[in-house]
């Protein structure tokens, strides 16, 4: 909708609150994977799948839906968990993440889940896939019917096949591609800064001649506001939200510590979290 | 003798052999391919006339995307098309193209089962003047070491040319594989062709073969060469066209060795 309503915003909390303790929950069960970004995007996937985007659980292949392309794959907890809340599959599977034979792989993997757009990964590769899907509907006429949105990580960006990406989305003027980068500031190695400067992604943007918007990404009304502007501002060209998120948002010990970007609560460390969104 | 059931070029042995090149082949089989299917497109990083993306681009330039030179962004935009239901050729040559984007090709192409069909022009040593930095001579280990993956190597212009057709009619993602020169012309466009089936070209004119060479793309013109060679000393060969290098065709392979007492294998990589 285009202006969230205050009853709506308490729907998306409590939502976003149990798609986290979600998060925890199978993370802690799988011993292993990434905690901080799927914390910190749980506000932005919330919205997007309880609120923007045109889908449908029931018929997972609609022709006519949105796609959504999650670049940074290894955020994919919070990606598997918000589906599951909205209706994709059982919540029960949620435990299976990581698990030999389970088809919620550690990174997506789409043969065995076909409702996920692509199987991502290996980083840098999903803005190009979603530049390929937006001009396909370029081709066949269908600019206004959908949109393309391309989640993808600040650390990310490091990879030089997203600015060849960035370049041929400008040239194509895919006014349907909205690409949100998660801009929390961390990567393995350290923070984004420390490992490769990023300095500011607005400017980079612009430059290369596209439609930029940067919010709090764990706020909903600027989310749905970036979102809305862009839907209903069309111009010639593709747009990016840069979204600003805390890490790990929700627990406060952990959010901002980039020790956290790739390793997986304990029982102690979940038990502690979900009592605190739980409160 | 050539198998003459394959309808092969009789001029073969002629010192003026027509000639022409597998890209050239490649460019006409295109737009044939694009005038059958709406949902074919095509797309190239800066070689567009080199590779004979042109002929294509011509005719449906609304179906053709110039990304400039960027081969890793090539393959995964490709990769996203095919998601929308597109069958992209994606054009270069391919030290670029199943090289540079090895991964991207791996991993958005083939990991994701997409019908990308994925264009290598100017491999081999045979394009020699280029330089060895242009000299593709891993590209058929990289693409067919990768699951889903189809690879044809193509003899000539004209299988190339059936090749490229037959390929856009399937959902497997492809890595065609082309040569920069003109090269003698061994079939015609009454010769069979299909995806992963080999064919003897040449016959010992009586009995069985001694030797059965296997040659996969233009160079199959000089195992003939030789195969005639040999006859005329006495040694019986058989030559096999294996224009499909996956799937391999077993069964045509096991054939002739179980028939021969030694195989040879004539590739140019």
């Amino acid at each position: 909708m285009e202006n969230l309503t205050a009853e709506k915003i308490i729907e998306l909390k409590s939502t976003a609150n149990d798609i986290r303790k979600s998060i925890i929950e199978m993370l802690c069960e799988a011993g292993s994977g990434h905690t901080a970004g799927a914390l910190g995007m749980t506000d932005i996937f919330t919205l997007l799948y309880f609120g923007v985007l045109k889908h449908d659980p029931v018929n997972p292949l609609w022709t006519h839906r949105d796609r959504l392309i999650l670049s940074n794959g290894h955020i994919c907890p919070v990606l598997y968990a918000t589906i599951a809340h909205a209706g994709y599959f059982p919540l029960e599977e949620l435990k299976t993440l990581r698990k030999f034979g389970s088809r919620l792989q550690g990174h997506p993997h789409r043969e065995f889940m076909p409702f996920l757009e692509t199987s991502s990964g290996p980083l840098g590769e999903g803005l190009s896939q979603a530049v390929g899907m937006a001009i396909a509907l370029k081709i066949d006429n269908k600019m206004d019917a959908n949109n393309i949105f391309c989640i993808v990580g600040d650390g990310e960006l490091d990879e030089g096949q997203n600015w060849e990406a960035v370049m041929l989305a400008s040239k194509e003027k895919l006014s349907n591609l909205i690409v949100i980068v998660d801009r929390n500031k961390i990567q393995i190695d350290g923070t984004t800064e420390e490992v490769m400067p990023l300095g500011s992604l607005k400017d980079k943007f612009e430059s290369f001649n596209w439609q930029t918007e940067e919010i709090d990404g764990n706020d909903f009304t600027e989310i749905n506001n970036a979102i809305y502007k862009i839907k209903n501002n069309k111009k010639d060209m593709p747009s990016v939200i840069i979204a600003n998120t805390i890490p790990s948002k929700g627990v406060k010990e952990w959010e901002g510590d980039y020790r956290w970007h790739g390793k997986a609560p304990n029982k102690k460390e979940a038990e502690m979290a979900l009592k605190e969104l739980s409160k | 003798m050539l198998n003459q059931s394959l309808k092969l070029n009789t001029k073969i042995f002629n010192d003026n052999v027509e000639k022409n090149s597998t890209r050239q082949g490649f460019g006409e089989g295109l737009l044939k391919a694009g005038i059958e299917n709406e949902n074919v497109v095509a797309l190239c990083a800066d070689l567009t006339d080199s590779v004979k993306v042109n002929i294509f681009a011509d005719k449906f330039p609304d179906r053709f995307i110039q990304t400039g030179i960027a081969e890793q962004n090539m393959a995964s935009v490709a990769s996203g098309m095919a998601s929308m239901g597109k069958i992209p050729f994606m054009a270069s040559y391919a030290m670029f193209n199943s090289g540079r984007n090895w991964e991207q090709i791996r991993t958005t192409i083939c990991y994701n089962n997409q019908p990308v069909k994925i264009i290598g022009s100017h491999a081999g040593l045979s394009v020699g003047p280029d330089g060895g930095s242009h000299q593709a001579l891993e590209d058929i280990a990289l693409t067919r070491v990768i699951p889903n993956m189809v690879v044809i190597s193509p003899c000539d212009y004209i299988e190339a040319k059936k090749a490229t057709i037959a390929c856009a009619r399937t959902i497997d993602p492809t890595y065609i594989r082309l040569a920069r020169n003109d090269t003698p012309l061994i079939t015609t466009e009454d010769t069979p062709f299909e995806i992963g089936k080999a064919q003897i070209v040449y016959i010992p004119e009586i009995g069985l073969a001694h030797v059965g060479i296997i040659a996969t793309g233009p160079i199959l013109y000089k195992a003939i060469i030789a195969a005639h060679g040999l006859e005329k000393r006495g040694i019986k060969t058989k030559v096999m066209n294996l224009s499909t290098v996956k799937p391999l065709d077993e069964n045509a392979i096991i054939a002739l060795a179980k028939e021969t007492k030694a195989i040879v294998t004539v590739e140019d990589h």
